[in-house]
């Protein structure tokens, strides 16, 4: 459904990314993990057409990403950024009804849909933030907001979800609420994720793949059984990590040892 | 905050509320054409504008009414819904409530364009309006590479860029103003507050196709400047072609903003006060936002002209010193109250 090839991205001299491909398919979870500056957020750009590489490309459903409108591609891709600051007293439900968009009849004026609104509703559901309908997006917590956005992503009906740091402030429980619901919609429609994140045990639980990236290379994609080695994340990461299994799941289980000398 | 601020705007909701707005617009207008140095008849003047010959006016009274008020009501309207329109545009593209055409330095700029069109172009009505679009457009262009950081303008950011374009267009205001001579200067340093007197057929013409085009246009794109002010980046993610809409309402903003320098000066802060309280009272849907705001907008003008032509009648006061009364208060108080809100 989305697939890089060869992936290189330059700003100025500097190289953010080198050679990286990636296919993503429908029904799976992929991780992108590395140390800060790898490349991980630049990447995710690409593959939304946002960013632009110098080399390779970027295919949506076979066709290269920069052929399609904005809202074809919106329909297709849903992104979870890093939260923005919003000034205006926008409410929750405005703010979620807004994931809409690439679906509007006429592009840039209109008015929502009885189904837009259905929608915009059951992704309140999802993300538990009933009753948070006529909030404002200023008056929220960090992690009320992060729902928010995660809610507009969900409710724009999209096949791929690009999702930076998803769970930067969220608590505990709804760290791992969050990563569920994103896991079952990929199980339940057919979609798929690509996830930057800096919580290598929930990379663990959740995904599939797990891509290490470090200086813009991927030194390792392969399932999190593989990937999540102590060799692989000493390299990647520069420090001695001590790898076992979840007692639970099962799930590869990294703690980081830090003993000095 | 006011009840209805967190109910959702819909098409129903929207033409409601700008019928009501609508309404009391005409009550302004009423009001503002009886009242003046010359105070005229409610009923009389009623009679008069439904179209009647037969009204119980005296001729000069007539006169009054048709050739010198209902003109300048006109023009205040349609200054109005420029500037108010203009301002709630500029607040989505910058990302802030703050902005506004005359303290970014935008009426700066048409007020030059203006100007040079007098001095170089004098005997061309036409040619004012033209460089004042163009001197707008200028203006909003160097405010906004200036403004904007990463994450769109911050309060501080919007001012000092405001601040710099303003002050370099004023001392081309100056510059100007001292090698023409001095019997026009006067009446450019009342101009230049904002005064609503010296309109003829043509201006306000152009005013109301001014007014006309920008608010259709930004209304067209009001449903992408809802997502666009919560950021560029995002609205982009969410399938809007970003650098297509804000090239627009670049354009309606600054021809917007050109329309009503030229014809009546810069009468600064109703592009604050009307979008201000459009959202506190409405909530900050675009949709209804833009429409509502080019309403209240002319009201808020003709109400403050109103004042401005009666408080020390005969004489007259800039209408920009009214609006800056009401205007710049209100400013402090939103600058105090951080951004975290409205």
């Amino acid at each position: 459904m989305l697939e890089a090839r060869n992936i290189t991205v330059s700003y100025d001299a500097r190289v953010a990314v080198q050679d990286v491909s990636l296919r993503v398919e429908p029904a799976k979870v992929i991780s992108i993990i590395g140390p800060n500056g790898a490349g991980k957020s630049t990447l995710l750009r690409v593959l939304n057409g946002t960013g632009k590489a110098v080399a390779g490309e970027v295919l949506l459903d076979d066709i290269r990403i920069d052929q399609y409108a904005r809202r074809a591609v919106a329909q297709r891709i849903a992104v979870v950024a890093q939260e923005a600051d919003v000034r205006f007293p926008v409410t929750v439900f405005e703010f979620v009804l807004g994931g809409r968009y690439a679906w509007a009849n006429v592009s840039a004026w209109g008015w929502e849909s009885e189904r837009d609104i259905e929608l915009a509703h059951t992704a309140i559901r999802e993300t538990e933030l009933e009753g948070f309908e006529s909030r404002l997006m200023n008056e929220l917590s960090g992690g009320e907001r992060q729902r928010a956005v995660l809610a507009r992503a969900l409710a724009t009906e999209a096949k791929v979800f690009l999702l930076d740091e998803p769970t930067a402030n969220l608590d505990l429980a709804h760290q791992a609420t969050m990563l569920r619901l994103i896991r079952s919609r990929c199980d339940t429609s057919e979609s798929a994720a690509v996830v930057v994140t800096h919580d290598v045990n929930l990379a663990a639980e959740f995904s599939d793949l797990v891509m290490l990236l470090k200086a813009g290379r991927s030194v390792a994609f392969g399932p999190p059984s593989e990937v999540l080695s102590e060799k692989l994340l000493k390299e990647v990461f520069d420090l001695q990590v001590l790898v076992d299994a979840h007692p639970v799941s099962g799930a590869p289980r990294v703690t980081p040892i830090h003993t000095q000398g | 905050m006011a009840a209805g601020t967190h109910q959702r705007t819909s098409l129903g909701r929207t033409v409601a509320i700008c019928s009501g707005l609508l309404v009391l617009l005409a009550i302004a207008f009423l009001v503002s054409s009886v009242l003046g140095a010359q105070r005229l008849s409610f009923s009389g003047a009623l009679c008069a504008l439904s179209g009647s010959a037969n009204c119980n006016l005296s001729g000069a009274e007539r006169a009054i009414l048709f050739d010198i008020r209902v003109p300048r009501i006109l023009l205040a309207g349609a200054v109005g819904t420029c500037l108010a329109a203009a301002g709630a545009a500029y607040q989505a593209l910058l990302r802030n409530p703050l902005a506004e055409p005359y303290l970014l330095g935008v009426s700066n700029g048409a007020a030059v364009g203006t100007m040079a069109a007098l001095v170089f172009f004098g005997a061309h009505e036409w040619s004012r309006p033209v460089m004042a679009f163009a001197g707008a457009a200028a203006a909003t262009l160097a405010v906004y590479r200036l403004a904007r950081g990463r994450v769109g303008a911050t309060p501080e950011r919007l001012i000092l860029a405001g601040v710099i374009v303003t002050t370099f267009l004023s001392s081309a205001i100056v510059f100007i103003t001292t090698v023409m001579d001095a019997t026009r200067i006067r009446s450019f340093t009342f101009w230049l507050l904002g005064d609503l007197s010296g309109t003829t057929s043509n201006l306000l013409i152009i005013a109301f196709a001014a007014a006309a085009i920008g608010v259709i246009a930004l209304v067209l794109n009001a449903r992408a400047l809802n997502l666009m002010m919560l950021g560029e980046r995002d609205a982009f993610d969410l399938g809007v072609e970003v650098s297509r809409v804000r090239l627009i309402v670049f354009a309606a903003a600054s021809l917007l903003v050109g329309a009503s320098v030229a014809s009546s000066g810069s009468v600064g802060y109703v592009g604050l006060v009307v979008p201000h309280l459009v959202r506190l009272s409405f909530g900050s849907d675009n949709r209804l936002v833009i429409p509502a705001a080019a309403i209240a907008g002319a009201t808020f003008v003709i109400v403050a002209d109103t004042v401005a032509r009666t408080v020390i009648a005969p004489r007259e006061l800039p209408v920009g010193a009214i609006t800056a009364l009401i205007g710049a208060p209100l400013f402090v108080y939103l600058l105090r109250r951080g951004n975290a809100s409205v």
